[in-house]
């Protein structure tokens, strides 16, 4: 059965559903009902929610207990999730597994309270030192939201590797209807690398250093052959009115929200449209957008930020078609109609009216 | 032939990478002692800091993780708080722990962690090739502070031990040193008992230790014994300086 539910919320639900036993956080505007749900709801769930001193300590002790082999979770917003920076590159030399929840607001600096999606380098590029990649989950709703943060616990499990559900400050805060369906996991093996204690086998170290170079090459190239195997396999999309589609918009979580009615708009007016929804901002889902490439005759990323995610666009298209950008910055968001004019400006060549 | 010496099995084989005259070989073997003694060996989870001390995972015989620098209390804290069945301890130098990581330290001691810190004082970081410490002293030389540690200008030297008498959660704090037999003695007692508030579920249980870095100090071990001796333990408050009132402690 359905029920009315807050983005963040959700969030912290579905974790708990997942099997997260222990939250870590610092609260941060516009993420703060996840703490909060946490400090509710663990005690009662056989769990643990630590108030952190910093999210510079949270996500230290999320690689505690990753270290220790049980579920963990943070969540947090762009200025924490910058605090939180050393600690993912950490997190992904030692291949501890772990998710965090980056729910964005404006910067940079102190910025505002507004949504924005201006995390996209540091959420894919990597805002840590180093050569690390973690996976990055853009939900666009709140059910999506509750279905990606369960599967999110597996992917870690999986891949020994962090991941990162990122949504902007809109669905944090919305409501909408939700229902938690039974899920059924991935096959996992036991986590026998875990510093958990050395009953009755031989000691484990779990540590991100290698002193010689050659090893430090090795290790890199290990590390490099894991993120390949993630960019091959977890690619995901979404689409929106593209099996004949013309011209593509890119967009994910709010902005694609927004894109969506545009594309309804250009679509009473006759013009073949349609939406390319990233639902992983890492591995960005180049083989289903490469796919769509030879019908197109133009794209446009449409994006909370002053464009960011339009490079890895353009890297995809490759000069094999135009690419616009249609952008709000500073905790603003398009209408639909800004979205359709700068379409038809980039694009068709011509404005509104 | 009777044994009346052999190292313990707290330690692994692997051979310390420490200079000669270091005191961190005494301190892991103090450690590794009392892990064996105690029985914890199995039931150990220790965390290794970002100095010279960076690679003690390689040392204990215990499971370790590996933290990023300054944040070994933190990840002890998720790790104590994921497994509350552990014994979990972290092994940290002055910058680590007083400088970098003194948000962690505090906020640890504050919220009464079940861990136990190991915190080792030479007065310099050493790892780095001798750069001036939280702990360094006044007028003390390093290669940051070349014409020695000026008060007005770099600040005095941070006791950290007695900072945390202050604090509620702390309920054991110890400070002493390993310049003689003697000194290990009382070490060895502190860390035990360090140990057993932590299995007792008392609270934050803290041990700083005066340790020598005669390679960055510009000594030979014995003048750092000495230098030890007669500088450091003059300047830091000595001795158990917090106990549990269960025990009739001072409870400062």
């Amino acid at each position: 059965m359905a029920m009315l539910m807050k983005g963040n919320e959700a969030i912290a639900e579905a974790a708990i559903q997942a099997g997260c036993r222990l939250f870590y956080g610092y609260p941060i505007t516009p993420s703060t009902e996840i703490p909060e749900y946490m400090s509710k709801k663990m005690k009662s769930s056989g769990g643990t929610y630590l108030q952190a001193e910093s999210e510079v300590a949270a996500i230290n002790m999320v690689y505690g207990a990753g270290a220790v082999g049980e579920r963990v979770m943070t969540g947090t917003s762009s200025p924490g999730f910058s605090l939180m920076q050393e600690g993912l590159s950490y997190l992904f030399a030692a291949e501890i597994p772990c998710v965090i929840v980056d729910v964005m607001r404006s910067g940079p600096g102190l910025g505002g309270l507004g949504p924005t999606q201006a995390d996209y380098f540091q959420l894919t590029k990597g805002g840590g030192h180093g050569d690390y990649h973690g996976i990055v989950l853009a939900p666009a709703s709140v059910q999506e939201m509750v279905d990606l943060t369960k599967e999110a616990f597996d992917i870690a499990d999986y891949y020994r590797n962090l991941v990162i559900v990122a949504v902007d400050g809109i669905l944090g805060q919305m409501m909408e209807p939700v229902e938690f369906p039974p899920y059924q996991g991935r096959k996992l093996s036991p986590k026998t690398w875990a510093a958990s204690g050395a009953e009755g086998r031989p000691k484990n170290n779990v540590i991100s250093y290698y002193l010689t170079p050659d090893l430090g090459e090795s290790e890199n190239l290990r590390w490099g052959q894991k993120i390949s195997l993630m960019k091959e396999s977890e690619q995901r999309f979404s689409e929106y009115l593209m099996d004949d589609a013309e011209f593509a918009f890119v967009a994910f979580g709010t902005s694609a929200r927004i894109t969506e009615t545009a594309v309804d708009m250009l679509r009473e007016e006759g013009i073949k449209v349609g939406l390319f929804r990233p639902v992983t901002l890492w591995p960005f889902p180049e083989k289903g957008l490469s796919a769509r490439l030879p019908q197109i005759k133009g794209l446009m990323s449409v994006e909370l930020s002053s464009g960011q995610m339009v490079e890895d666009v353009k890297l995809i298209v490759n000069g094999q078609a135009p690419v616009g950008l249609c952008k709000r910055q500073g905790g603003m968001t398009p209408e639909p109609e800004e979205v359709v004019d700068a379409f038809k400006k980039q694009l068709l060549g011509r404005g509104q009216g | 032939m009777k044994t009346i010496f052999t190292k313990t099995s707290g330690l692994t084989e692997r051979p310390f990478h420490y200079c000669p005259g270091c005191t961190h070989g005494i301190i892991h073997r103090l450690i590794g002692e009392l892990l064996e003694e105690m029985n914890l060996i199995e039931k150990a989870i220790g965390v290794a800091p970002v100095g010279c001390a960076g690679f003690c995972e390689n040392y204990f015989s215990c499971d370790m993780i590996g933290a990023a620098h300054g944040r070994a209390v933190a990840v002890a804290t998720g790790a104590k708080r994921a497994r509350p069945d552990r014994f979990v301890f972290t092994y940290q130098g002055d910058g680590d722990g007083a400088s970098i990581g003194l948000a962690e330290t505090v906020s640890a001691a504050a919220r009464g962690e079940k861990i136990s810190s190991i915190f080792v004082n030479n007065a310099i970081y050493g790892m780095t090739g001798g750069q001036m410490a939280p702990t360094s002293l006044v007028g003390q030389r390093t290669s940051t502070s070349p014409y020695g540690r000026d008060a007005v200008t770099m600040g005095f030297p941070l006791d950290l031990p007695k900072i945390l008498t202050q604090v509620e959660g702390a309920v054991y704090v110890a400070s002493v040193s390993v310049e003689s037999p003697q000194a290990i003695k009382e070490t060895k007692k502190a860390l035990r008992k360090a140990f057993q508030i932590q299995l007792d579920g008392l609270g934050y249980s803290f041990v700083s230790i005066l340790s020598t870095c005669p390679t960055n100090w510009g000594v030979d071990p014995v003048e750092a014994l000495d230098w030890l001796t007669t500088k450091m333990k003059p300047y830091f408050a000595l001795g158990e300086l917090k106990t549990p009132a269960l025990e009739g402690g001072s409870n400062s």
